[in-house]
């Protein structure tokens, strides 16, 4: 299917319109279970997302990154990941790490500045957020490499922004990826900023997909505020890279309905009609016209998804709020296999410093 | 088996690829080539593409690639052709190689050995000569090591590929082949984070590494004609330092001299001066002198001997301190 749309000729998949119309041919037959699924993975984004906002705006949070307007592209590339590929993040992936199964406490506690929660669980495939822009490209090729040399039928899959197919990383991982035939599926959630550079400042290229081409891969621009596109784009090229065929790299066409941080005023270089013009995109919405044409979809059933993300949130926050916060031992201790005797007297000469306080 | 240091780092990557399949050697011309210096001379026909490959011109991918690969347990061993061409792969190495232990709580690890070629003194081209040893060392969570002779190479070498540390490997092109040494045939490891009191001497301590090491030592020999005994202790690992071993060294003989052969200012002699004045202060005769290069580019070939710290400049150090 992704061979049908051509970057070049600026043709984009679509699935979904936006009144929640699908186009028969491209429907990716997925079971009404997992339908359902995908919608409550999306509401859950939102809600923890929500709450991370509200968070940081009572002091009990960093500076955040939030995801709100992205979740069709992270919970439709997370839902057609298989347990044992891997993931490259960046930093705005919090629909990916739901889905994939994170626990949100642990991603709380780390926007709420403690490394414990970048910590992936034992088993869990994901890498830490990569914060540099783009670096996180060429990790992915190599873990991409590491699979194939230890033979084993698996994707890996990594994240970025528009603005990181400037950097240097974007070009050197994909050109790699190319050489060697990896089974890397590159998603770049093209959101139309980079803070506050618009994606035109980026590149002259009429789209991010057809810089695949010059890698010798395939690349596909996709709906990126329908779910139902991303998943179908992503379930085709896992499996390409699954089964040998080599890399692709996805386009999901998108917008950052927030911020870019906390830290960030949007309003200073966009317009608010802008901003409603996409609200009226809106993945999440969308979705749900979907569902409710299918019969998937009311008011109760509604209320239950709504119900059951508040209690999954609340119960996150309650759990992070609750983590002990970091021991001199711990911010020392993993900064080498074994602790030189410098830092062993750093840590004693804090560790003093800390008990003459008390005193 | 009398060998020299490339010869010796070869022999360290066949044992160590051999005894474990994980170790895989990445960069520009180290398959078929063998490495522009042979360093990876036959690895490719024994070990083939999948484990000696040839990869696009691209540090920071060489580096990041790497990364990746730990991520699935594998001990990559990217070469970087020369120290003059890491910067392109300074965001990778400071940004993740070093941090990944502390920022993911030992769930990853980065277990790659960076080998790269460094240092003046072989008449090269613009960009080959520098020694920037001192950024890696400011950097918390990387070892970095230089070798000074071939029995060191391979046993440091092989430390390194075994270490669980992120580990810097800077091999001194001037010492590549100018010296052949005694190396055992079979397997060996010289401790990392250990110095060694490579010439014993009970009048003052020069603290040195790479191919300053035998510049140290013929400045020592003609001071040793002028009755003045100098100690000298190869740091080896320069980062974890071991520290305790020059400033024993100090304490015997009140006199401390640091050479190197990159720029003074911040270089790592202000380190080992700072930590002899702390550890050693009332054992002191004189100041901590250093003999390093100028806080200048390093100059062109027919230009470079006025830069490069050679036995003449050592000698006067000496002197100085002597008559202090």
């Amino acid at each position: 299917m992704i061979e049908l749309f051509d970057p070049l000729k600026g043709e984009r998949l679509r699935v979904l319109d936006e009144t929640g119309g699908i186009a028969p041919g491209l429907d990716p037959g997925l079971a009404e279970a997992e339908l359902r699924t995908i919608y409550e993975r999306m509401v859950r984004t939102r809600a923890a997302d929500a709450k991370a906002l509200k968070l940081q705006r009572q002091g009990r949070l960093g500076t955040y990154a939030p995801s709100r307007g992205h979740e069709a592209c992270q919970v439709g590339l997370a839902s057609a990941m298989a347990g044992d590929d891997w993931f490259f993040p960046y930093f705005r992936d919090l629909g990916m790490y739901i889905t994939l199964g994170y626990p949100l406490a642990d991603y709380y506690h780390l926007w709420m500045g403690n490394e414990a929660g970048l910590r992936s669980p034992d088993g869990l495939n994901i890498f830490p957020i990569a914060i540099p822009v783009g670096s996180q490209i060429p990790q992915a090729v190599g873990a991409g490499l590491a699979a194939k040399y230890r033979k084993l039928r698996i994707a890996v899959v990594t994240t970025f922004g528009d603005g990181a197919t400037s950097e240097g990383d974007f070009h050197e991982g994909l050109n790699f990826a190319g050489v060697f035939r990896t089974p890397n599926v590159f998603v770049c959630l093209n959101n139309q900023f980079a803070i506050s550079v618009p994606r035109a400042r980026q590149t002259a290229a009429a789209t991010i997909a057809q810089k695949a081409v010059a890698y010798g891969f395939p690349g596909v621009q996709v709906d990126g505020n329908d779910v139902l596109a991303v998943y179908a784009a992503a379930r085709e090229a896992l499996g390409n890279a699954r089964d040998g065929r080599g890399p692709t790299l996805i386009e999901a066409y998108t917008y950052r309905m927030g911020d870019h941080t906390t830290s960030d005023d949007a309003a200073r270089y966009r317009s608010k009609e802008e901003v409603q013009e996409w609200e009226r995109r809106d993945p999440i919405l969308r979705f749900r016209l979907y569902l409710g044409k299918k019969g998937l979809w009311d008011e109760a059933y509604e209320k239950a998804v709504q119900d059951a993300a508040a209690e999954f949130v609340e119960k996150a926050v309650a759990e992070a709020e609750a983590r002990p916060t970091a021991t001199p031992e711990d911010i020392f201790a993993y900064t080498y296999a074994a602790m030189p005797p410098e830092l062993e007297a750093q840590l004693a000469d804090l560790k003093a410093f800390l008990e003459e306080g008390r005193r | 088996m009398i060998m020299t240091m490339i010869q010796a780092i070869n022999q360290a990557l066949a044992q160590e690829m051999e005894r474990d399949d994980r170790i895989i050697v990445l960069g520009q011309d180290v398959g078929r080539n063998g490495g522009v210096f042979r360093t990876t001379e036959g690895l490719f026909d024994r070990f083939g593409p999948e484990r000696v490959m040839d990869t696009p011109l691209a540090e920071s991918a060489i580096i990041g690639a790497s990364i990746g690969m730990t991520a699935l347990g594998l001990r990559p061993v990217p070469e970087i052709q020369f120290m003059g061409f890491i910067y392109p792969a300074f965001n990778q190495i400071v940004s993740h190689v070093a941090r990944l232990r502390n920022r993911t709580r030992g769930r990853f690890t980065v277990p790659l050995t960076i080998r790269t070629p460094y240092g003046a003194g072989v008449k090269a081209l613009e960009h080959h000569s520098e020694s920037t040893e001192a950024l890696f060392c400011q950097i918390p969570g990387l070892t970095v090591v230089v070798p000074s002779n071939p029995y060191d190479a391979k046993g440091l070498l092989t430390a390194s590929l075994r270490s669980d540390d992120p580990v810097i490997f800077l091999e001194p092109t001037k010492l590549y082949r100018a010296e052949k040494q005694e190396v055992p045939e079979e397997a060996y490891e010289v401790p990392l984070r250990r110095a060694a009191v490579v010439r014993e001497g009970k009048d003052l301590t020069i603290i040195a590494w790479g191919a300053m090491i035998p510049a140290a030592r013929q400045a020592a020999e003609a001071a040793q004609a002028e009755g003045v005994g100098a100690e000298i202790v190869d740091l080896r690992t320069l980062s974890p330092m071991d520290r305790e071993t020059f400033v024993a060294s100090v304490r015997k003989t009140g006199r401390a001299l640091v050479v190197h052969e990159a720029p003074k200012t911040c270089g790592l002699g202000a380190e080992i001066a700072a930590t002899i004045g702390e550890s050693a202060l009332l054992s002191l005769d004189a100041p901590v002198l250093r003999v390093t290069g100028q806080d200048i580019t390093v100059p062109l070939p027919k230009n470079e001997g006025l830069y490069y710290p050679g036995p003449e400049r050592i000698l006067r150090a000496i002197r100085r301190l002597m008559e202090y």
